[in-house]
């Protein structure tokens, strides 16, 4: 009897207790109802902050904004639904997979008309070849930064992060992709060859450079190269706009075997309930004055035609940051393919395990 | 000589400890962004931090669900280990494996379980469930710290107070909390700085708008971490330092007045 007592008392707790959070739940529906909130997924530090305000208030909705660390990350909670986001910004690789994976919707580019300003080379690109599921935000390269008060030589080949002058003040990324990639293009190979000989020579490649490699390194390479611990380091173009900003000694050069080339696209995840208002606010990202000032704040380079005109001269003539066309012939955006990923991941780990 | 290594020791012990709090304190004031060069003096990141509305309102979320999930695990917890502590010994082995579990599992399990539960119960995602995840995984460490006070206690203090007349409710009040106090009071600090610094299960178990600082400070990572954070961290470490202070000089005084009195 004293036990039915305990468990009903048990069971009737447990009831008040749900019956108190669907409460809320409900409140905060009847909230989002009468006005929308948009959620805003995006890389950590990557927008100048005073833009969600100005969106508040030209369009008066409330924007919750959000931010990841990987890709990755971003993908877990929109593929889990555990988060309903109506904008979020990833980069090529992963759009190309939320996309076979129906993650995303397709946006209503009429109601962007905005786009015109991105560039066009910067349109149909291969992760997305009929451009139905993303808007350009950033873009870059990878290279190779350099110290030139250690570095005489013009730097313009990936075959100089080979060269035994430079034993242990070589800087690699500790990122699987980019590595192997840097691999492949000093051997004149595709950065997303599924040929398993072309990758094993490659790691060959890899394995015979790890004496002269000081560290496998990912975010501290900007301190460390802007502190001078190295001479040559492979790094992201954003990144090293910002080092050399920070050391004037520095240069970064895009090597003429060929890189990879980097988007981070804006894009519609399918958890959205906001489509329209997630359109309006990927096209206020896109007017000018907005997209001037993310890409003067960030520093990586912008793909907005009106944006680029309105930023320093120096940084948009300068090659190494805005490559012409021309300069991006051997070029590569990663493409995705989970069979080939279990290779490179095999590679990778035989490689940072001798 | 033994003296000096014993002294050295210490020494060292604390130049490990306080030297990154130490570094992290000095860049706060350093002009520029990166931590390789110094470039001047500057108060910036202070000023810039109060208008950051992103770690503002990830500060707030911090400290809220700090404070409200440390004090429900706390009078969750201390119930549930006075309930473990009379039960019998085959009850008790299991509970007590049900309540290692969570200490033991990875915290990444608790949180993509957590996370996949709500989802499961038609949760939206927010402030809501992550204070009960935190919730969640501060219980045990309350348990566990408070058991271990409980297994001190003479058991026939509390039959005694039965005896003179006090119903039990009062003489959990009045006998056996009072000697428990240390033990509620280390599960309540435990759990405070565990969920201050949790990361994990907090980016699992939140959901739009609502951010804790460890999400924020994490997701700068690519981008390198702003001086904001190390001002605001410097922030924190002075204020957790003035309250030690305070109740460090508090309780010595006190104990100065009961010498006084019983001399």
């Amino acid at each position: 009897m004293k036990n039915l007592f305990r468990i009903s008392l048990a069971v009737v707790l447990f009831s008040v207790l749900i019956s108190t959070f669907t409460g809320c739940k409900g409140e905060g529906k009847n909230n989002s109802k009468s006005k929308v909130v948009l959620n805003v997924y995006n890389w950590g530090d990557y927008i100048e902050e005073t833009v969600i305000e100005s969106f508040k208030k030209e369009y008066g909705i409330k924007v919750n904004y959000e931010t990841f660390t990987t890709n990755e990350d971003m993908y877990v909670k929109i593929k889990s639904g555990a988060g309903d986001y109506d904008v979020a910004i990833p980069s090529d690789y992963m759009i190309k997979r939320m996309i076979s994976e129906n993650l995303l919707k397709k946006i209503n580019f009429d109601n962007i008309p905005n786009y015109k300003y991105i560039e066009d080379r910067f349109k149909n690109l291969a992760f997305d070849p009929n451009n139905e599921y993303s808007v350009p935000y950033m873009w870059g390269t990878v290279g190779i930064l350099y110290n030139t008060t250690m570095v005489d030589e013009p730097v313009d080949s990936w075959n100089i992060l080979w060269d035994k002058k430079y034993e242990k003040q070589i800087f690699m990324l500790d990122s699987q992709r980019d590595s192997l990639g840097v691999a492949l293009k000093k051997l004149g190979y595709s950065m997303n060859t599924r040929n398993l000989n072309e990758l094993e020579e490659a790691k060959k490649a890899l394995l015979e450079q790890k004496p002269l490699v000081l560290a496998y390194v990912v975010d501290e390479v900007k301190d460390k190269m802007i502190a001078g611990e190295g001479a040559l380091a492979v790094v992201w173009s954003g990144d090293a706009f910002y080092c050399i900003s920070e050391n004037p000694d520095l240069a970064y050069a895009i090597p003429k075997e060929g890189s990879n080339l980097w988007f981070d696209s804006m894009v519609i995840p399918v958890t959205s309930k906001n489509q329209k208002e997630a359109e309006m606010f990927i096209n206020f990202m896109c007017e000018s004055e907005v997209a001037y000032k993310n890409a003067d704040y960030i520093g990586y380079a912008t793909p907005h035609s009106e944006a680029k005109k309105m930023l320093d001269p120096e940084v948009v003539n300068n090659r190494a940051f805005y490559p012409l066309e021309e300069d991006l012939v051997n070029f590569e955006i990663f493409e995705y393919d989970a069979e080939a990923m279990k290779d490179y991941d095999r590679i990778w780990t035989e490689i940072t395990s001798e | 000589m033994k003296d000096f290594l014993k002294r050295f020791y210490v020494f060292l012990i604390f130049a490990f400890l306080y030297a990154p709090i130490i570094v992290l304190i000095i860049f706060s004031f350093n002009d520029s962004k990166s931590r390789g060069n110094w470039s001047g003096f500057t108060l910036k990141w202070y000023r810039q931090l109060f208008h950051d509305q992103q770690i503002m309102n990830a500060l707030y979320y911090t400290i809220i669900v700090a404070v409200v999930s440390s004090l429900v695990a706390t009078v969750i917890g201390t119930a549930a280990a006075i309930g473990i502590h009379n039960m019998n010994k085959f009850k008790k082995a299991v509970i007590m494996n049900i309540t290692y579990l969570p200490v033991m599992n990875p915290d990444i399990v608790t949180g993509i379980s957590l996370m996949i539960l709500f989802i499961f119960l038609r949760m939206e995602l927010g402030f809501i469930t992550l204070l009960l995840s935190h919730i969640t995984f501060n219980i045990p460490y309350v348990i566990l710290s408070v058991l271990p006070k409980l297994r001190q206690l003479n058991k026939h203090m509390y039959e005694a107070a039965l005896d003179l007349g006090a119903t039990p409710l009062y003489a959990y009040r009045k006998v056996i909390l009072p000697q428990i106090m240390p033990g509620v009071i280390t599960g309540l600090l435990l759990a405070f700085t565990l969920s201050l610094d949790d990361f994990i299960i907090s980016f699992f178990t939140t959901g739009s708008g609502v951010a804790n600082l460890s999400i924020v400070v994490y997701s700068m990572a690519r981008r390198g971490i702003s001086p904001k954070i190390n001002a605001l961290s410097t922030l924190m470490f002075v204020s957790v330092l003035l309250l030690l202070i305070i109740v460090n000089r508090r309780t010595s005084k006190d104990n100065n007045g009961k010498r006084r009195r019983h001399a």
